[in-house]
């Protein structure tokens, strides 16, 4: 069995300037703090972020707002978080806003190889600028395109060594859908627990979708 | 009674029995003090899930547990959680039998605009543009008026969330619903006059003769 278990620094490194990174967590919660407190620290810059939101400034994904690590955050919303309003309105980081559901489904649609999916979310909006629109059973739709990503950064509650991981209450949010989205995927976890002790029927995303481990060691 | 309450207590009157139910920020987060014990209502939350109960007692506060705003919240005996696909595929899907919401603008079609003023604010639609495009009744609880201006209108001039997706309007002066012949004012609030109403609103309003006050 490969060893995936991996250092903070090395979950760090494989995060590198100009790549698209998805970051679980929803406000924060069940978002990959840690990892992202280490990426702080590192020399990146031109990120693309996927993400649900951008957090509040001191918190997860707000802190590589402020620290100017993102060129690009595609998300459902951005109100929490006063400094990435400023950057968008003074042109220093582009914003693409998302309906909630459709990006959920863009990155569910790049993790399930479908070639995208069709939503009547956004119709008659100014969401469906752009976007290729069908009528079907007469009803409008629009064709959203899959989102995917180099690397994903995710949080776990519980994860057995081989990857399998139990997500606990609303901290699941993105991130399964997150880990089968990219081409690599780490995923912080508050519990490593040893191969047999995770019930197969309660196991959340199956191990094959994550290719690194953090162990954060009980601490959230 | 205070205005907030009046629409509370108004838009709890409309959940029936076994209902799934989003509520969006403000107002709406009042209505569950309302509903009576004996009805069983769902609470969804957007961040994934069903079978919320009400905000977590100080220090009770589970860090994995918060609601669409990220306020910290409990989930009652026998509700349960999933991830974000799951909770849009509920809403989309049309399995939420009413979302309640706030407006900036609603018009007398059921265009919605709750989202963006352009160069003043621009938050983001978060989940509010599928919940309304997919539950089954969209309620707007909301003011009648924002500093004394109409903000139930002929048609929107913001950016919408959703094109005729509104179904009634609850104020504090007004109950209203959207109907294919235009919106009609089904109940009135104690102590308001339909000459008052009429002047606080752009969009026209139907009066029918059976016209009733407010049911609360």
């Amino acid at each position: 069995m490969r060893n995936k278990i991996i250092s903070m620094d090395d979950a760090g490194s494989h995060v590198r300037s100009g790549m698209t990174v998805m970051i679980g967590g929803f406000l924060g919660c069940g978002g990959p703090n840690a990892i992202i407190d280490a990426l702080l620290v590192r020399d990146i810059k031109e990120l693309t972020v996927i993400a649900n939101d951008t957090a509040f400034t001191e918190v997860g994904i707000g802190k590589l707002i402020v620290n100017h690590k993102i060129r690009h955050v595609i998300c459902s919303h951005i109100g929490t978080n006063k400094e990435t309003g400023r950057q968008f309105n003074e042109g220093e980081t582009e914003v693409t806003l998302t309906p909630q559901g459709t990006l959920a489904g863009q990155i569910r649609a790049a993790g399930v190889g479908t070639g995208g999916f069709l939503t009547p979310t956004g119709v008659g909006t100014e969401v469906e600028k752009g976007k290729n629109k069908l009528i079907m059973n007469g009803v409008e739709y629009l064709l959203e395109t899959p989102l995917k990503a180099d690397v994903a950064l995710i949080h776990a509650w519980k994860v057995d060594k081989k990857g399998n991981a139990i997500y606990r209450r609303t901290a699941r949010n993105f991130n399964p859908l997150m880990a089968m989205a990219a081409d690599v995927v780490i995923c912080e976890a508050e519990h490593i627990v040893e191969v047999g002790e995770i019930d197969p029927d309660f196991v959340m995303t199956p191990s094959i979708f994550i290719d690194y481990i953090v162990d954060l060691g009980g601490q959230n | 009674m205070d205005e907030r309450e009046l629409i509370a207590r108004r838009v709890a009157k409309e959940i029936k029995d076994g209902d799934v139910v989003n509520l969006g920020i403000g107002v709406p987060t009042l209505v569950p003090n309302y509903i009576p014990k004996e009805i069983e209502v769902f609470l969804q939350s957007e961040n994934g899930i069903m079978g919320m109960g009400p905000a977590a007692k100080k220090g009770e506060e589970d860090k994995d547990l918060i609601n669409a705003g990220g306020g910290y919240v409990t989930i009652e005996e026998g509700g349960c959680t999933f991830d974000s696909a799951t909770s849009f595929g509920i809403i989309r899907g049309g399995h939420v039998d009413m979302t309640v919401l706030g407006a900036l603008q609603v018009a007398e079609n059921g265009d919605l605009a709750n989202w963006k003023i352009p160069g003043k604010m621009v938050p983001g639609m978060g989940g509010a543009m599928d919940l309304v495009t997919g539950a089954k009744r969209v309620i707007i609880a909301m003011s009648h008026t924002q500093k004394g201006e109409p903000k139930i209108l002929k048609k929107c001039t913001l950016p919408l969330t959703a094109a005729g997706r509104v179904t009634d309007i609850i104020t504090e002066m007004g109950y209203m619903k959207i109907t294919p012949s235009g919106l009609v004012l089904k109940e009135i609030a104690p102590g308001v006059a339909v000459e008052d109403i009429r002047a606080a609103t752009e969009a026209i309003l139907i009066i029918p003769d059976d016209l009733k006050e407010m049911d609360l």
